[in-house]
């Protein structure tokens, strides 16, 4: 869906994402680095379990909700991505048991 | 940004938003000498016009274009102002007594303020078509944040859709940074052309004008550009696949698709003012809540002023303006004898006045229609959070449902964490449409704090305050 | 233009509306006079709490009646108004506490009253596994539940109207004159005639005792409620606490109402109510004790209803002291929800019969008569 400018910068860091070490480019948020990554499906809905994405990438939507470091329902477009940062993908109600 | 910010207990001025607005009325406000924060939820300065505009991957200055490159003067001339700018900050309630509760770092913070300016600009208007919670169906202004911020291209089979400037801003950075676009379904209807005609005089005195042509010009030569585009649907089984569209009365074609990129415009960004219970009303050619507010900005809650599209749509430059003009407002409240630092407040109304120009032309050639904002197929959902159909809403207001708030207790439509972001216009104007009553009368629904779902354990963890609030009223 | 009832009710909550219902299913013909909407305010954003569980002594009668309409409210409605009946609990947080709470469940016994049943540790535990492990035991009374309030209140205003009754929505009542037997009711719209008024207007209703010349110490409350995001199912009943103020209760879907009587600011003139975040701070603290699970659980709104409040706590409920064909029905301070259709039909009896079978003495407004200096 979509790829990176070549001009842009090489520097990575290093996030898991479900338990998986994944490389991510240092400066992008959450939202924009699993996007990159091609995480799919991002999200399950609470209500019906469907797949779900980013829609608005500015903080309106909540599509992007992932549990960082063990806190539930973040909003992954606001969140910078940080060494070591622990992303979990949210499907159902699933935030209770964390 | 390095280490966690530092909050005083109380400031002259709190801004809240980092876009054009704020960043002025920041800028304003410190150099008058008042004691200024701007608090800012982004990761970094610039709101979404200016997005990332001091990080941004993005070397090629054309491909985001001069207007973008733009913002750094306002960056330039908050830095030297000696406002603090707190990134990464959500704002989620504020009081009449101007208290103002912030989470930064997963920790509120209790910031007295003085004066209020919220300058939180748009959101895009929500596009409730069938199929667009799928995966692969974004917003415009989305894929732009993806550009701006991280150097992120659309790529494969590409559709945008939609109506409004920022379509085509868009659509010209796609086609410059070698993105794909397989085609643009513009759903602007015909007769908007003919209506707008009679607007066009001011719009040729508008800073807009030039530009906007030149970029039509641009994309039209890249792509394929289908005019008239009456239906549109999203469809796919766990993701995008394909899009099916029509134009006039004919019958659907349908197109491949790995990303489709939804635009009808953008309308204010109401949660935080209406959560304090400042006056909003309807206006009827943006389709929008719009606050009710002098020409400085000020609102109907005393000491909280509103500038920016937040106050009503009217661009990144009138931003700035408005932000200036706010900012003024707070001076002479708060420190009357620096005005002298000031320009006068004529110059200011001037340069808000020549920034508005022509305005009208554009609302009225993009206003939205009916059918893409009003959902016909009754199966379409309206609530993304709760999953709440056009259909179900219908059933509701047969039987009785007069405003948005009755939903909420009988489909929970709009009581999910996006708080009625992307489906409160649609349940205002379709039951204002079942009703055959105007939006005005219909309402809203009730918003209160917080604006933003915030932990448990953070409220748990806040600090007092010290402003205790007087709980009983003689009755 | 002017119209004739046989009763006017002030007030759609879920009191003026069940009162309406039950006048019309005695063949009587009321209006009920709404300022706003039906449900607006207390009766329509409350916590839905359907509780017997410790109440004031002088309401358990009228709770317990309450409570047999409440188990065929659809019989009476046609509408399960999202009754559900999973029991409610209060807790004990310390030995002290639940000492006390034997002995209300004993003096309850002695006066013929069985619906509290004191429980132990390891019972509270069955019932509440989520609990903390530090809380000695409770108090539970299993037929209690809780429904949906807004939808209760309009399955009460939806069945009157059927039978017959009419809610004049969106007007106010500005003043009453005598006219001869009758009462002549002005409003912001049209004017009203009947020889009976029911004053059922919540918050409001200490403005109406006023134009009776009756003033109540009333007071305007606004009850805040917080509400998480859908969690896994971990509690049944209700849960409430009574050292602490708190009620806890998960919906079928998955979300958490909190509440429990913190105040924030009502603003009767405009219907805006403003949260106090520190009093919602102690209601959050109070939960972190309480429920571990609860730590990482998202709030994603908050709210406030208006309400009144009687220094008593307890209702305002029988005939006017001053005004003849005049009936109060008010100042349920925050635990009116679960009256509404036991109050409703009392009131009813009251009106048409001129007494009722269970005690309301403890309820009248002359309790308040020297409360206020009349002018």
């Amino acid at each position: 869906m979509f790829r990176r400018l070549p001009e842009t910068s090489a520097a990575t860091v290093t996030v898991s994402i479900d338990g998986a070490d994944v490389q991510v480019r240092a400066g992008d948020t959450v939202a924009a680095a699993l996007l990159a990554a091609g995480v799919h499906p991002y999200r399950a809905s609470t209500v019906s379990g469907a797949p779900r994405a980013p829609y608005c990438m500015m903080g309106v939507c909540f599509e992007c909700l992932v549990t960082v470091d063990g806190v539930g329902n973040r909003q992954g477009c606001l969140i910078p991505v940080r060494e070591g940062m622990r992303i979990e993908t949210q499907h159902g109600k699933r935030e209770a048991h964390r | 940004m390095n280490g966690a910010p530092v909050f005083e207990n109380t400031y002259d001025v709190a801004v809240v938003g980092a876009g054009p607005a704020g960043l002025a009325a920041g800028a304003t406000a410190a150099k008058a000498g008042l004691t200024t924060i701007v608090l800012d939820e982004n990761p970094a300065p610039g709101g979404q016009i200016y997005r990332a505009i001091t990080t941004t991957p993005v070397r090629r200055e054309e491909i985001l274009g001069e207007d973008y490159w733009d913002g750094q003067k306002l960056i330039q001339e908050f830095q030297s102002s000696g406002a603090q700018l707190v990134s990464g900050a959500t704002v989620w309630s504020i009081s009449r007594a101007l208290e103002i509760n912030v989470s930064q770092g997963g920790q509120t913070h209790l910031i007295n303020a003085r004066w209020i300016i919220l300058a939180t600009g748009a959101q895009e208007r929500p596009f409730p078509i069938p199929g667009w919670t799928l995966p692969g169906v974004m917003t415009a202004g989305g894929a732009q944040t993806l550009l701006k911020a991280s150097g992120l291209v659309p790529s494969g089979r590409v559709i945008l859709a939609g109506t409004g400037p920022l379509l085509w801003l868009l659509a010209a950075q796609i086609l410059r940074a070698g993105g794909d676009i397989t085609a643009i379904l513009d759903t602007t209807p015909l007769e908007n052309y003919v209506r707008a005609l009679r607007q066009l005089p001011g719009f040729l005195l508008s800073p807009y004008f030039a530009k906007g042509l030149r970029l039509l010009t641009e994309v039209r030569r890249k792509t394929r550009v289908i005019k008239g585009v009456t239906k549109l649907e999203a469809q796919g089984k766990d993701k995008l696949a394909e899009v099916l569209f029509a134009t006039g009365s004919q019958p659907a074609t349908r197109m491949a698709a790995d990303l489709l990129l939804l635009h009808q415009g953008v309308v204010p960004n109401v949660n935080l003012a209406m959560s304090i219970g400042i006056d909003h009303r309807w206006d009827e050619l943006q389709l929008c809540w719009v606050p009710v507010l002098d020409q400085y900005g000020n609102s109907s809650v005393p000491g909280i002023a509103i500038a920016g599209d937040g106050a009503g749509i009217s661009g990144a430059l009138a931003a700035a303006e408005r932000g200036r003009l706010a900012a003024y407002a707070a001076v002479k409240a708060l420190k009357p004898e620096a005005l002298s630092h000031l320009p006068a407040e004529q110059i200011l109304l001037q340069a808000l006045a020549k920034a508005q120009a022509g305005r009208a032309f554009l609302d009225t050639l993009y206003q939205p229609p009916k059918h893409f904002r009003i959902p016909e197929k009754n199966e379409t959902l309206v609530c993304r959070c709760e999953e709440v159909t056009a259909g179900q809403i219908r059933e509701m207001v047969a039987l009785g449902c007069e405003g948005p708030n009755q939903l909420k207790s009988f489909l929970r439509c709009g009581m999910g964490p996006c708080q009625g972001r992307l489906c409160g216009l649609t349940a205002t104007e379709m039951i204002a449409a079942e009703r055959n009553v105007s939006p005005q009368q219909v309402g809203y629904y009730r918003l209160r704090p917080p604006i933003k779902p915030i932990q448990l354990a953070e409220i748990a963890a806040m600090p007092q305050s010290e402003t205790a609030v007087k709980a009983v009223v003689r009755g | 233009m002017s119209h004739t009832a046989d009763v006017i009710v002030i007030g759609a909550g879920i009191h003026g509306c069940s009162t309406a219902l039950h006048l019309a299913m005695r063949g009587l013909k009321p209006v009920v006079i709404e300022k706003d909407h039906a449900g607006r305010h207390a009766s329509g954003v409350n916590a839905g709490g359907v509780r017997q569980l410790a109440r004031h002594f002088a309401e358990v009668p009228l709770s317990v009646a309450s409570m047999e309409l409440w188990e065929r409210i659809e019989d009476l409605v046609g509408d399960d108004c999202g009754f559900t009946s999973e029991g409610q609990v209060l807790v004990a947080e310390t030995e002290a506490e639940l000492e006390s709470f034997r002995a209300r469940v004993d003096e309850l016994r002695a006066m013929g009253f069985t619906h509290e049943e004191l429980i132990d540790r390891v019972e509270l535990k069955k019932l509440v596994p989520a609990v903390s492990d530090s809380c000695p035991g409770g108090v539970v009374s299993r037929r209690d539940g809780a429904a949906n309030p807004f939808r209760a209140t309009q399955a009460f205003r939806r069945k009157a109207i059927q039978l017959g009754a009419k809610v004049v929505e969106g007007v106010s009542v500005t003043g009453f004159t005598r006219q001869g037997a009758a009462w002549r009711v002005s409003t912001t719209a049209d004017t009203f005639e009947a020889p009976v008024i029911v004053n059922a207007a919540g918050a409001w209703a200490g403005r109406i005792a006023a134009m009776f010349g009756e003033p109540v110490p009333l007071e305007v409350i606004a009850p805040m409620l917080m509400i998480t995001s859908r969690m896994p199912h971990f509690i049944r009943p209700v849960v409430i606490l009574r050292g602490r103020k708190l009620s806890f209760k998960q919906f079928n879907n998955g979300t958490v109402l909190i509440g429990g009587g913190h105040l924030g600011r009502a603003y009767p003139d405009t219907n805006y109510t403003e949260l106090d975040w520190t009093k919602l701070r102690e209601s959050a603290r109070t939960v972190w004790d309480l429920f571990p699970i609860m730590r990482q659980a998202t709030i994603v709104r908050a709210w406030a209803g208006i309400e009144a409040r009687m220094p008593d706590d307890i209702p305002v409920i029988g005939p006017s002291s001053t005004a003849e064909g005049v009936y109060h029905q008010f100042g349920f301070s925050a635990h009116g929800f679960q009256l509404g259709p036991g109050v409703g039909a009392l009131m009813a009896e009251l009106i048409t019969t001129g007494s009722t079978n269970l005690p309301i003495a403890p309820f009248s407004i002359a309790r308040f008569s020297n409360a206020i200096p009349k002018h």
